[in-house]
């Protein structure tokens, strides 16, 4: 599976956790959010961000859509929490989020970067095609679900403690790394893609048309590098992820065809 | 008999005229479906009837005229509880243990609630318009419109910017089909057509292929729930998104466009890999409610700037007048309402032939809620599925259409013969099929011409009933229910449409 044209984005996530703001910029903005509708605090972002590659958003009350679209070279560095589909579209910036993420973290993202320091809600990473999410925390229900690779793009989220029910649902595509627990429906109707467990499955909890095994030569280059990257952006605030990527499991789909046999014309 | 035993009858039988034949073999090259076979030795055509699926491109290129496909002339059993169609549908599935597939409307004997509704002229109280000599306005705009319109009298200008509108010159778009489902060589003939008339057609869910992209200002971008092709360029290259909730063809469920339809173009388009099945989730994952949707609307603008109209597509269902209430009311600016005889390149045949509702109940319901509850002007509203002729449309637009979007007519009108084989792939049309050697067969600049010739014939006709009604504009026409009269219809019925009946 990690052929040459895929190449993972840890590095950029990486990347992201590195050359962020708050951590020494050049050019950086700053605006504070307080109680803005979401309509105006995503206008004051963009007013900023036209002036600064790197903008600090400081007391971000549930605004939507920060980040929405953010192209590459632009950075946000949001304080507070940020709303439901932060980074959505994202098309290659990088977001880093010191607090916790609400649903739909990287809704329909292409490319770039989006590291939270703490826990995000529902459905992260809803069709991403390209970039990196990581999570120091756990998530909610559907992350990554619907994720797709395509031609050099192979998406990756790492989600550092337990993840919701329906994980990876109809994944096509991409990489989902749990060090926690998942929930129930891991990967149902996945045709694509490879889903990396900490703590394998038990058998009566595989869905039908998945397998479960221990990772192979070939999953480790890029499960060691999404742990690095997940241990990097976290370093000083808790456990390591990393250790032996030998240990862990892998969840892929036996076929890239769930329904091809359930039709009659 | 084993379970394999093929029970199934065939549908068609296909005729050969021997004496008209000359033997060219025409027919041998345009059927797909390998019907038509040369046998050498002694030179002759041999037919397989079982695989002819009636899409009747040999009979129109025969030049000879020497075919016919007439139905398979077994005789049925009698029943009209088990006919020929209901037994082979068990057998098929008896024989596979599988969903039955199906394209296009559905057949079924539905009432069409259009061929009820009759229109209006004027005589002797009020003139009637003669098109040819008076300026007769078609155009209309699709968006929200602002409650207040605050207007600089001096300076002859609006105080405050209005919401994204799209102007159409006719009142008539393309509904959405995807490349994949379409050939692209059938998405550039809708494409140039568009362009050609002044109106809008749709990408369907499957991404934008870059050779559409300079036809982009006439293109709605889809977002459906497999979000194949979305980003950021493809919403802001695009005049207008719709978001894809639901079809009149298939209600409720996702779409499956199996793996060999993917091969690499679409697989570029739709940004997935080549050769895996390109699944449509059955709802969006991050739309669970009415606040949802207003949730994605909203991403969708703030992507695109708040510069383009956000409209949603929903199926003509039962509760499909609140649920446009609820749109309305969540920043939708233009409403798609789809009946369930609309079209589709593939879909489950029961769910096709079962679920939903006629779109001209589901749009006269909208409109009149929408009118009830002071938010009509809110969203304009755009009827789709089964728009067969001009009289359909003036019919639509009379119960409350801003205009029509018409699929099957369109690819009617490029050479789509309705045989609803479309999820084959082997469309000898060229239409819905990617097969190299089928799409070559469409070419986009004559297709296109055919569907211009269409709608231009249509709004000739639309001009000349409404100038008929002495209308003179589609303005004037929208929601005008004066102008329709019901026939054989039932008190309930008439109360849905909200139309008197013929006499009244
Ligand atoms: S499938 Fe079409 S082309 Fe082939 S025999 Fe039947 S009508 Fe003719
Ligand atoms: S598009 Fe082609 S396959 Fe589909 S109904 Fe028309 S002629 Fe048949």
């Amino acid at each position: 599976m990690t052929d040459a044209t895929h190449t993972l984005d840890a590095g950029k996530a990486e990347a992201a956790a590195g050359t962020a703001a708050l951590t020494g910029g050049t050019a950086t903005g700053e605006v504070t959010l307080g109680l803005a509708h979401f309509k105006e605090a995503n206008e004051q972002v963009r007013k900023a961000l036209a002036s600064a590659d790197a903008v600090v958003v400081r007391d971000a009350n549930a605004q939507r859509y920060l980040g929405c679209a953010l192209p590459a070279g632009k950075s946000l560095d949001i304080l507070g929490t940020p709303g439901n589909d932060l980074g959505c579209y994202l098309d290659g910036g990088a977001i880093v989020v010191h607090g916790n993420g609400q649903d739909q973290v990287g809704n329909t993202m292409n490319d770039g970067a989006i590291v939270v320091h703490g826990r995000i809600g529902d459905a992260a990473g809803y069709a991403m095609r390209g970039g990196t999410i990581l999570v120091r925390g756990d998530c909610g229900w559907r992350a990554g679900i619907h994720m797709k690779e395509y031609a050099g793009k192979r998406p990756a989220i790492v989600i550092g403690g337990d993840a919701g029910a329906f994980l990876g649902e109809y994944m096509a595509g991409g990489v989902i790394v749990v060090g926690g627990t998942p929930g129930d429906y891991v990967g149902t109707g996945m045709h694509g893609g490879v889903i990396y467990l900490r703590h394998p499955l038990s058998a009566e909890s595989i869905m039908d048309g998945l397998i479960q095994e221990l990772v192979g030569d070939e999953d480790i280059p890029q499960l060691a590098a999404l742990l690095a990257a997940y241990d990097e952006a976290f370093a000083s605030e808790g456990p390591p992820l990393g250790g032996d990527p030998g240990s862990w499991y892998c969840l892929r789909a036996a076929s890239a065809r769930p329904y091809g046999g359930l039709y009659a014309h | 008999m084993d379970a394999t035993t093929n029970c199934v009858l065939p549908r068609y039988r296909v005729v050969r005229d021997e004496a008209a034949c000359t033997g060219c073999a025409q027919c041998v090259r345009s059927c797909a479906n390998g019907v038509h076979r040369l046998r050498k030795d002694p030179d002759r055509i041999v037919i397989n009837s079982r695989a002819c699926v009636n899409c009747q491109r040999c009979v129109v290129f025969c030049p000879e005229l020497a075919l016919t496909i007439r139905p398979w002339p077994q005789v049925g059993t009698g029943s009209s509880t088990w006919t020929a169609e209901a037994m082979a549908d068990i057998a098929k599935q008896a024989q596979t243990g599988a969903v039955l597939l199906s394209s296009m409307g559905t057949p079924a004997p539905y009432p069409i609630y259009w061929d009820h509704l009759l229109l209006n002229a004027s005589q002797v109280t009020n003139p009637s318009i003669d098109p040819l000599r008076e300026p007769m306005e078609t155009r209309v705009f699709l968006g929200s419109r602002p409650e207040i319109l605050k207007i600089n009298e001096r300076e002859r200008r609006v105080v405050e910017p209005l919401p994204p509108q799209l102007k159409l010159d006719v009142p008539i778009m393309f509904s959405a089909m995807s490349f994949g489902s379409i050939s692209l060589n059938a998405q550039k003939a809708l494409a140039l057509a568009a362009t050609e008339l002044g109106t809008f057609f749709n990408v369907g869910e499957g991404g934008m292929h870059c050779d559409l992209e300079p036809f982009a200002d006439h293109a709605f971008a889809q977002v459906a729930s497999g979000r194949f092709g979305v980003d950021a360029h493809y919403l802001n290259t695009a005049a207008a998104i719709e978001i894809k909730i639901g079809q009149g063809a298939k209600p409720g469920i996702g779409g499956h466009l199996p793996g060999e339809k993917i091969n690499s173009e679409v697989s570029r388009t739709r940004m997935i890999p080549e050769g895996s099945d390109a699944i449509s989730p059955a709802p969006h994952h991050d739309i669970y409610s009415i606040e949802d949707l207003r949730q994605l609307i909203f991403s969708i603008k703030e992507a695109t700037g708040y510069r383009k109209p956000v409209a949603v597509k929903i199926a003509a269902v039962h509760n499909a007048a609140a649920i446009a209430s609820g749109m309305a009311r969540t920043g939708a600016d233009i409403i798609v309402v789809d009946g369930f005889r609309g079209g589709t390149g593939a879909a489950p045949k029961r769910i096709r032939d079962a679920v939903g509702i006629p779109v001209e109940l589901a749009l006269a319901a909208i409109d009149q809620r929408l009118r009830d509850e002071g938010i009509r002007s809110m969203v304009s509203l755009v009827a789709s599925g089964s728009i067969r002729n001009s009289a359909d449309v003036v019919r639509a637009i009379a119960l409350g259409a801003d205009a029509c979007s018409i699929g099957s007519a369109a690819l009617i009108a490029m050479g789509c013969h309705q045989c609803r084989d479309c999820s084959s792939g082997r469309c000898n049309w060229g239409i819905a099929t990617q097969r190299a050697a089928l799409t070559a067969r469409l070419r986009p600049e004559e297709a296109a011409e055919r569907v211009v010739n269409l709608v231009r014939a249509w709004t000739a006709e639309i001009q000349e009933m409404m100038g008929g009604m002495g209308i003179n504009a589609v303005d004037s026409l929208r929601g005008n229910r004066l102008m329709l009269r019901g026939v054989g219809l039932n008190e309930k019925e008439l109360d849905i449409l909200g139309v008197k009946y013929a006499g009244e």
